[in-house]
């Protein structure tokens, strides 16, 4: 290869070489690169694929200094390209990226409906996630579904209010945000686990996913913040009596929302099964839902003084 | 009326993985012969009873043993990681 390059445009310095060390590893590669540059946008506009390879065959002796910056250009976009795929495919081993996508396909309407029912869930009749051939539909279309978009705007508002509410006591600091979110992210996690763990011991076949226990245990931070900022407005009465109406609300949906998945059948028609596995599998619903409240006070309370 | 603003012992991250990996530690020293067959939580006395309802203890036993199995190495590795560090960061 020719190093005439220099002679064109003096960013380029660089792409030169990396093409010179490309084409002495093996002879296919530079075939890969053209064909990359023929299909790239701004080279071969109308497209005739064919013979712009076969034109594009030796570029820097024969055609201008334009297709020496579109060809580094196209070689680099196929290099950021390859490596995003790598990226990709790797993350997708750890963190379900499409997964958690789902998760967070709300809009308003379903978050306005769904904080409303997470503070009066009386009246709400029909608790079943509707499916759509299996899989089960977007958050935006169900407002049964579980998301994640609440827990987490939860989660970073309990941690601002938390600051607030220190604040107004006069024993804020910085580093107390730190402290608040770490411990909580904690007790999250600790709940989680302890929620898997008894889940496995009690065989239940469900299919209840690790994100959507991460977002059961999340929806109680709304009642967390509902009560706090009422503590805030109203003083300790205030905490207490709201925080007393978030707990109830909480438990009356977590028992709702997991009897559905948790027992069976029938079971959760409202008929009493005797039997010890639907015993246990009721005992594990009503543990799982006592356990909001015990967290939200137990999470709360130093913040109102 | 002052409260600690720890009160929630302060939890970090880092206790909770101190935590965890010494239960998986207490986990895994259980020995099968000397200690598990005599309490009745042997690996022999788990297999059994097909049905549809495994049952809380096996269920348990099931999980002591496959941590046991699956967390052998790699707790080599990760105790090897906490003693150095422990040692040189107190």
């Amino acid at each position: 290869m020719d190093m005439d390059y220099t002679a064109t445009q003096s960013g380029f310095t660089q792409y030169p070489k990396l093409r010179m060390r490309n084409t002495s590893k093996d002879g296919t590669d530079p075939s890969q690169l053209f064909d990359d540059t023929s299909a790239a946008p701004g080279v071969e506009p109308a497209g005739f694929p064919g013979q712009g390879v076969g034109a594009m065959g030796y570029p820097g002796q024969t055609l201008l200094s334009d297709p020496v910056s579109n060809l580094a250009m196209a070689y680099g976009s196929s290099l950021a390209s390859q490596g995003k795929d790598l990226v990709d495919k790797n993350l997708d081993r750890f963190l379900p990226i499409s997964k958690l996508k789902y998760y967070f396909a709300v809009d308003t309407v379903y978050v306005g409906k769904k904080l409303g029912l997470l503070v009066f869930p009386y009246m709400h009749q029909n608790w079943e996630v509707s499916y759509q051939q299996d899989t089960p539909v977007a958050p935006r279309f169900d407002i049964n579904a579980p998301d994640l978009y609440i827990p987490a705007m939860g989660f970073i508002t309990y941690i601002l209010v938390s600051g607030l509410a220190l604040g107004t006591q006069n024993r804020f600091t910085p580093e107390i945000l730190g402290m608040q979110a770490s411990s909580a992210l904690v007790w999250l996690i600790m709940e989680v686990l302890a929620v898997l763990l008894s889940l496995y011991l009690v065989t239940v076949n469900t299919d209840l996913t690790t994100i959507d226990l991460v977002a059961f245990s999340g929806y109680k931070y709304v009642g967390m913040i509902v009560g706090v900022v009422a503590g805030l407005l109203f003083g300790r009465t205030g905490y207490y009596l709201t925080l007393l109406w978030c707990c109830i609300s909480i438990f009356i949906f977590m028992i709702r929302t997991l009897r559905l998945k948790l027992l069976s059948e029938a079971a959760a028609q409202g008929v009493l099964i005797h039997g010890a596995r639907n015993q246990l599998r009721m005992y594990l619903t009503m543990s799982i839902a006592a356990a909001q409240p015990i967290f939200m006070y137990w999470l709360t309370y130093h913040l109102v003084g | 009326l002052y409260l600690s603003s720890k009160s929630n012992m302060a939890f970090t991250l880092y206790s909770l993985i101190q935590a965890v990996i010494l239960c998986v530690n207490a986990v895994a020293v259980l020995h099968e012969e000397r200690f598990l067959s005599k309490i009745g939580w042997g690996v022999d006395q788990s297999i059994g009873g097909f049905g549809d309802e495994p049952g809380i203890k096996v269920q348990l036993m099931n999980l002591v043993r496959s941590v046991r199995t699956v967390m052998r190495v790699p707790l080599i590795a990760v105790n090897s990681v906490c003693i150095v560090l422990l040692l040189l960061f107190g």
